[in-house]
């Protein structure tokens, strides 16, 4: 709706005034003769009206109005033509996606505005999604929108030579989003639900309006497989659950059947790219019968792959995870040795958690103390807290021997 | 259209040590540019380069004159030109084009003094 408004508006904040007013406006009008049939189309409808009356009425301030809407460059191949009037709603709102995830606004204030302008969410509740206060987030929305204005950001999706670069950036602020609300930073709640369903609703979109865009389906297929497992994540005390511990006949299987079927699908697209290798790692767990009989080297093989299309520390991190479950705790230890080395890893608090998974695993309790210690130094989360400190406790008694950390694919920056 | 400026950043020591060749190719790719902008339907106001730091004088809040750019960075700024494209986009694919072999460039909106501080 917002997305149909800035088509008329050419204006993110004039369009969000006027859905509130239509909001208004459909309370009067649906509490005196009932909801409508179509209510989102009532709203849209309503939407558009007041921004028609208002840009009637401001039609001398219209010269100050940032320009958002550009006639596009005709194309009559272009599925996304704006004139097919059975893609305008779809179509718009691909267009505002690309518009708040244009790679010359910062990556934070990308995912806060894809929250606010295209999923509507309101500012406060944005700003609880991220930690800061709600003034911060405000101001970070505001420089966001005017330099959306003041540096004429386009309101369109990109041509098609462009349309791989950009739309890397609009997966990964979906991501990012689905990733803040799976693990969140700090706080309670390991897994904010209502977060993961916005960035899954998102993935959905995208992957409907761009099919032949594999990656598109890649990260849909990653963000099933990672959501199915979503109710198992925590204990009842909402303590975080890995891999090896989690009930897996609790997994949720419709989400993993859809999630390997769309997975499949990009991967038969062509070279995969990074969200459909990760899809693929992530539906290599989701078909394992338990944590033992993984097929790990094929793991690590993907691991490989991505490496080779995405080369991080953190991707080399899960790899090295992946090798000590295909090789043995004592193969990966050197790798992580290696990785200890990267400053961008310093402060990574799955690497000392890694690394003491793996000494505890190799029977050195004493190193593996230590490592507990670091991780828990470097780890807000208090789900990820409370299963440190009971490893930690493990180890400090050199108890029975616990079952083996997964090693579970971590979400890479 | 709008009109964007884009600014010209480059470590001078690039040029303090570029043989006659280089300069000559430099000066090349910028009377290339001017062409290619037209070609991407944009075009160019105004364009100037910048001589060297070494010859700047600074003032600063209209206090004492002293020697030197106003920053002091690696990579200073050392030319500019002003385009009118569709939008930011647009401006991006042309600043691309833009010569800057011991740098990169930066684009910025040319604002309307008459719209107010936006």
């Amino acid at each position: 709706m917002l997305a149909a408004t800035v088509r008329v508006t050419g204006d993110l904040d004039v369009a969000e005034e006027c859905a509130q007013e239509a909001y208004v406006s459909a309370l009067r009008t649906w509490t005196r003769d009932g909801v409508p049939q179509r209510p989102g189309a009532w709203l849209t409808t309503a939407a558009r009206n007041h921004a028609v009356d208002r840009s009637r009425r401001e039609v001398t301030l219209r010269r100050k109005l940032p320009l958002l809407v550009e006639p596009a460059t005709v194309d009559p191949h272009d599925p996304t033509d704006p004139d097919r009037p059975e893609a305008a709603v779809p179509d718009d709102r691909l267009r505002l996606v690309f518009t708040c995830c244009h790679p010359a606004l910062a990556p934070e204030a990308r995912v806060a505005l894809t929250l606010r302008l295209v999923c509507g969410v309101p500012t406060p509740d944005v700003a609880r999604a991220f930690l800061v206060p709600e003034p911060t987030m405000a101001a970070r929305i505001t420089r966001a929108k005017k330099k959306i204005s003041a540096a004429r950001i386009p309101y369109r999706v990109p041509g098609r030579a462009e349309l791989p670069e950009r739309l890397d950036s609009v997966l990964t602020a979906v991501h990012l989003l689905f990733s803040t609300g799976h693990t969140a930073g700090e706080g309670d709640a390991l897994v904010r639900a209502e977060l993961c369903d916005r960035a899954l609703h998102l993935a959905r979109t995208l992957a409907a309006l761009l099919p032949e865009q594999a990656e598109t389906r890649g990260l849909l297929g990653l963000l099933l497989l990672t959501d199915a497992r979503r109710a198992t994540r925590t204990d009842e005390q909402g303590r975080l659950l890995l891999l090896a511990d989690q009930d897996r006949t609790r997994w949720d299987q419709r989400a993993v059947l859809e999630g390997l079927t769309v997975t499949a699908g990009a991967l038969a697209s062509g070279p995969p790219g990074r969200f459909t290798l990760q899809a693929a790692i992530a539906g290599v767990h989701a078909v394992a019968p338990s944590l033992e009989r993984t097929d790990w080297p094929r793991v690590v093989h993907l691991y490989d792959r991505l490496l080779a299309v995405w080369d991080t520390p953190v991707v080399a991190l899960n790899r090295a995870a992946a090798v000590a479950f295909a090789d043995g705790p004592a193969a990966a230890l050197p790798l992580l040795d290696e990785l200890a080395g990267d400053p961008r890893l310093a402060g990574y608090p799955y690497l000392p958690a890694t690394r003491a998974d793996l000494l505890r695993r190799v029977g050195d309790a004493a190193g593996a103390a230590e490592s507990y210690r670091r991780a828990l130094e470097l780890t807000a989360n208090a789900a990820e807290r409370a299963f440190l400190e009971q490893r930690l406790a493990e180890v400090g008694r050199a108890a029975e021997p616990a079952p083996p950390d997964p090693g579970e694919p971590r979400d890479a920056p | 259209m709008a009109k964007y400026a884009i600014l010209i950043y480059e470590d001078q020591a690039f040029y303090a040590n570029a043989s006659p060749e280089v300069w000559g190719a430099v000066l090349d790719a910028h009377n290339a540019f001017a062409e290619q902008v037209v070609e991407l339907g944009g075009s160019l106001e105004a364009g100037e380069a910048l001589a060297p730091t070494t010859t700047a004088t600074t003032i600063k809040g209209g206090g004492p004159v002293t020697d030197g750019p106003f920053v002091e960075t690696k990579e200073a700024f050392g030319g500019f030109y002003v385009v009118e494209a569709r939008d930011l986009d647009h401006a991006v694919e042309i600043a691309r084009l833009c010569p800057a072999p011991g740098g990169g460039v930066e684009v910025r909106p040319v604002m309307d003094p008459t719209a107010g501080p936006s």
